[in-house]
C-alpha cells in the first residue's frame, strides 16, 4: 500500500508543479463554461424576451394596413421604428443600417384595396355555397402584392423564420377580419358593428406550457442547467491532454528504463496515474459546479440549481471522471510522442463531445449519426446529467445512462492492458 | 569465491534482427570485485547490462545473479541488484529526497527506511544542502550525482554502472569514484561500463574488452596489462579493437 500510495503523490507533486497543464486543466473549462453559458443565455433573452428593431415602411393608406401595423405592434416582440413610404429600397436599407434595424417590413401600396377584392370574392363565394346570395360572383382577382420584408444577412434562419411567424400571424388575423366584415356586409348590408368586431379581434385561445419531469418538478431549465454539466463532461475527458502525455514522457524518460529494473510492476504506476487524473476530474467538477452556483448570478447569467440528489449526482460525476481517465491512459499507451497523444487526444474528443451532443443536441443529428452517437462516452454521461438535472430522474433512470459508460469505461481498461502487453510494458 | 553474475552461452537478437549481437557468450563475475566492460560504441556493453538486468529479453543461454536464473525469476532478481543506467533516470521536477521517497518504495524499502537511507546518500554525496530542490535546476555534476543515489537506494548486493560520469566535472568524477569505492569495500559488486578508461583503471580490479558481442580478453587489471606490454587500458584498448571507426 506504501507503494501505491508513495506513486501517487509522486504524480501529484508533479502536476502541481505544471502550473500551465494545472491552468489547463482547470481555466480552460471554466472560461468555456462561462462564454457558451452567457452566448446561449443571450440568444435565449433574444428570443423571449429582448425585442427586435423593425423599420416599418407603410406604403399604404388603408384601414387593413392601419391594422396590420397596429397587430405589429400588439405583438411586442419589436422596436418598431416607421420611414415614410416614399423611399425607395435602397434608402431603406442605408435607414436600417443607420438604426440598427435587423428587419425591415414594407406594406406595398395597394395593399387594404387588394385585400378588401380578395374577402369580398370570398366571402361572395361563401354565401353563394351556403345558398343565401344568387348573384354570380368574381372568381378571380388579382394576386394580394406580397408585403416585402428586408433582413440582416446576420439574422439566423430560426429568428427569421421566428419573425416571420409572428408576422404571418398578424396578417392571417386582418385577413380573416377583413372576410368576416364582407360576410356580414352581404349578409346583412351593413357594416359590421364594432363591439363584434372587438369580439372577432384576437385569439381568445392559449397556450400553457410546462416542462415535463420525471419528478413531477415544474422548474423551467436555462442554459445554464444545460451547458454546467456539458463542460464539466468536455474539461474531464480534456485531461487527455495532460494525462496522455504524462504516460508518453513517462514511458521515453529515463525514469521508465529504472522503474523496469525496480521488483514493482507498471501497472502501480497506471494505477495512480488513474487514481490522480480521478481526483482531477472530480476537482474540476466541483470548481465548475460551485463557479455555476454562486459566481454565474453575479455575471448576469442564471445560477445552477443543483438536482435533490446530491448521491446520484456524485455518483455520475465519479463515472465520468473514471471513463475520461480510462481512455487518457489508452491515448497515452498507444501513442508513441507527446505531439501524438496531445493532438489524437484533443481532436478525439472534440468529435466525442460532437457526436456526443456537447456542440449540437443529438436530436437535430442526421439520421445516419445516431448509431455513432452511441458509442460517444460524452453522450452517455450527458444524458445521465440531464436526466438529473432537467429530468429530474432518480437513480433508476440515470443507471441507464450509466450502464452504457460502465460498458466503455471496462472496454477503455481491457484495450490499455491489452497495449501494455503488447508492448511488453507489463 | 562465488559468482555475482554468471553467464554462459547467451545469445541475444533484437525483434526484426537476424544477426545476433551474442554468439554464445560466457562470463562470471566474482561477489565483491569491480568488474569493468570495456569496448568500442554498438560493441554490445549497454545490451548486456539490458539483458542481465531483466529490460531486455534474451532467447538462448543463461544468466544467473546470485545462482538465480534472470529469465525464470525476473521480480526476484530484481530485489538483488541497483540500476544507474547512461541517461539521466529520475523526475526532474521532484527533489532529490521526492526521487529517492518515490524509488525507495519502488525498491521495496519501507517509508522510515527510505527516510533514513536517503538522508545517510545525499550526506555522503553532497547533496544535503539541495534535498529539497528540483532537481532541474542543478547542474549535470549534481544530476550525476542525483542518478547514483537513486540506484543504492536499496542498499543493492550488484550496483550495474553504465557510464555513470559521463559529462561531469573533476570534482564530481571524484565523489563518484570514492562513493563507488566505499559501496565496494562495503561488499557491493559493481559491473561498471565506461569510455573513460583513465578512470576505469582507477575503479576497476578486473576488466573484459567486447568487441562486435564478443570478448576478446578478460582479467585482472595488472597481469593484463602486463602481459600484453601496455602502460594502460588506452593502449590495450587500441591494440586489441583497432584504429576503424565503429559507431560510423
Amino acid at each position: 500500500m506504501y507503494k501505491l500510495w508513495a506513486t501517487i503523490w509522486k504524480d501529484i507533486t508533479i502536476l502541481t508543479r505544471d502550473r500551465v497543464g494545472l491552468i489547463f486543466m482547470f481555466a480552460m473549462p471554466i472560461i468555456l463554461a462561462i462564454v457558451i453559458t452567457a452566448t446561449q443565455n443571450s440568444t435565449f433573452e433574444l428570443v423571449n424576451n429582448n425585442k427586435i428593431n423593425l423599420l416599418l415602411c407603410n406604403r399604404d393608406t388603408g384601414l387593413a394596413a392601419r391594422e396590420l401595423v397596429n397587430g405589429i405592434e400588439k405583438a411586442d416582440m419589436f422596436h418598431i421604428s416607421k420611414a415614410e413610404k416614399s423611399m425607395e429600397e435602397t434608402a431603406l436599407e442605408t435607414l436600417m443600417n443607420k438604426k440598427d434595424a435587423l428587419v425591415t417590413l414594407i406594406i406595398p401600396a395597394e395593399f387594404s384595396h387588394k385585400l378588401k377584392i380578395l374577402a369580398d370574392v370570398t366571402a361572395g363565394k361563401a354565401l353563394k355555397e351556403f345558398g343565401v346570395n344568387d348573384e354570380p360572383v368574381k372568381e378571380t382577382f388579382d394576386s394580394l402584392p406580397p408585403i416585402q420584408m428586408l433582413y440582416n444577412p446576420v439574422l439566423q434562419s430560426s429568428f427569421r423564420q421566428s419573425i416571420s411567424g409572428a408576422l404571418q400571424s398578424v396578417m392571417q388575423m386582418v385577413q380573416t377580419k377583413q372576410i368576416l366584415q364582407s360576410l356580414y356586409a352581404g349578409l346583412n348590408n351593413t357594416p359590421m358593428p364594432d363591439s363584434l368586431q372587438q369580439e372577432f379581434s384576437g385569439s381568445k385561445m392559449q397556450i400553457e406550457e410546462f416542462p415535463v419531469t420525471k419528478s413531477g418538478n415544474n422548474s423551467i431549465p436555462n442554459a445554464t442547467q444545460h451547458n454546467i454539466p456539458a463542460w464539466t463532461i468536455f474539461a474531464m475527458f480534456f485531461v487527455v491532454i495532460s494525462l496522455g502525455s504524462s504516460i508518453v514522457r513517462e514511458k521515453s524518460s529515463g525514469s521508465f528504463l529504472r522503474l523496469k529494473t525496480l521488483p514493482t510492476n507498471f501497472n502501480l504506476a497506471l494505477i495512480s496515474k488513474q487514481v490522480t487524473y480521478l481526483i482531477v476530474t472530480l476537482l474540476q467538477a466541483l470548481v465548475i459546479f460551485l463557479i455555476g452556483i454562486f459566481l454565474f448570478p453575479h455575471i448576469g447569467l442564471p445560477a445552477l440549481a443543483l438536482p435533490p440528489g446530491i448521491s446520484n449526482l456524485f455518483l455520475i460525476t465519479v463515472s465520468c471522471g473514471i471513463c475520461a481517465v480510462s481512455f487518457a491512459i489508452c491515448i497515452g499507451i498507444f501513442a508513441q510522442t507527446q505531439e501524438q497523444a496531445n493532438g489524437i487526444g484533443a481532436v478525439s474528443v472534440v468529435l466525442l463531445a460532437a457526436l456526443g451532443g456537447l456542440l449540437v443536441p443529438t436530436f437535430a443529428m442526421p439520421a445516419s449519426f445516431q448509431y455513432l452517437i452511441k458509442i460517444s462516452p460524452l453522450h452517455w454521461g450527458l444524458e445521465a446529467y440531464y436526466t438529473l438535472f432537467l429530468e429530474g430522474g432518480g437513480l433508476n433512470h440515470i443507471v441507464l445512462n450509466l450502464l452504457p459508460l460502465w460498458a466503455i469505461t471496462i472496454l477503455l481498461q481491457l484495450i490499455a492492458y491489452a497495449g501494455l502487453k503488447k508492448k511488453s510494458l507489463v | 569465491m562465488t559468482n555475482a553474475i554468471a553467464i554462459s552461452n547467451l545469445r541475444f537478437y533484437y525483434p526484426g534482427h537476424s544477426v545476433s549481437v551474442f554468439e554464445n557468450l560466457n562470463l562470471n563475475i566474482k561477489t565483491g570485485s569491480r568488474f569493468g566492460i570495456f569496448g568500442p560504441n554498438g560493441a554490445g556493453k549497454t545490451t548486456l547490462i539490458a539483458c542481465i538486468t531483466g529490460i531486455l529479453k534474451y532467447s538462448h543461454g543463461s544468466i544467473k545473479i546470485n545462482g538465480i536464473e534472470v529469465s525464470e525469476n525476473p521480480h526476484e532478481i530484481k530485489k538483488h541488484f541497483g540500476y544507474v543506467p547512461q541517461d539521466f533516470s529520475f523526475y526532474p521536477e521532484l527533489s532529490p529526497m521526492e526521487n529517492l521517497m518515490f524509488f525507495g518504495a519502488w525498491a521495496g524499502l519501507s517509508k522510515s527506511t527510505t527516510q533514513k537511507r536517503a538522508a545517510e546518500i545525499l550526506e555522503v554525496l553532497g547533496l544535503s544542502e539541495v534535498k529539497d530542490k528540483p532537481v532541474r535546476k542543478f547542474s549535470g555534476g549534481m544530476k550525476r550525482r542525483v542518478n547514483l543515489a537513486i540506484g543504492v537506494i536499496q542498499q543493492p548486493a550488484i550496483l550495474f554502472l553504465d557510464e555513470p560520469t559521463v559529462g561531469v566535472d573533476i570534482h564530481s568524477r571524484q565523489a563518484l569514484i570514492s562513493y563507488l569505492k566505499m559501496l565496494n569495500t562495503n561488499g557491493t559488486t559493481l559491473m561498471y561500463t565506461s569510455h573513460q578508461l583513465s578512470e576505469a583503471e582507477e575503479l576497476c580490479d578486473e576488466v573484459a574488452l567486447f568487441d562486435e558481442g564478443k570478448i576478446k580478453v578478460q582479467g585482472l587489471l595488472s597481469p593484463l596489462l602486463q602481459q600484453h606490454q601496455q602502460n594502460g587500458l588506452e593502449g590495450l584498448f587500441m591494440e586489441l579493437t583497432g584504429k576503424k571507426y565503429r559507431d560510423s
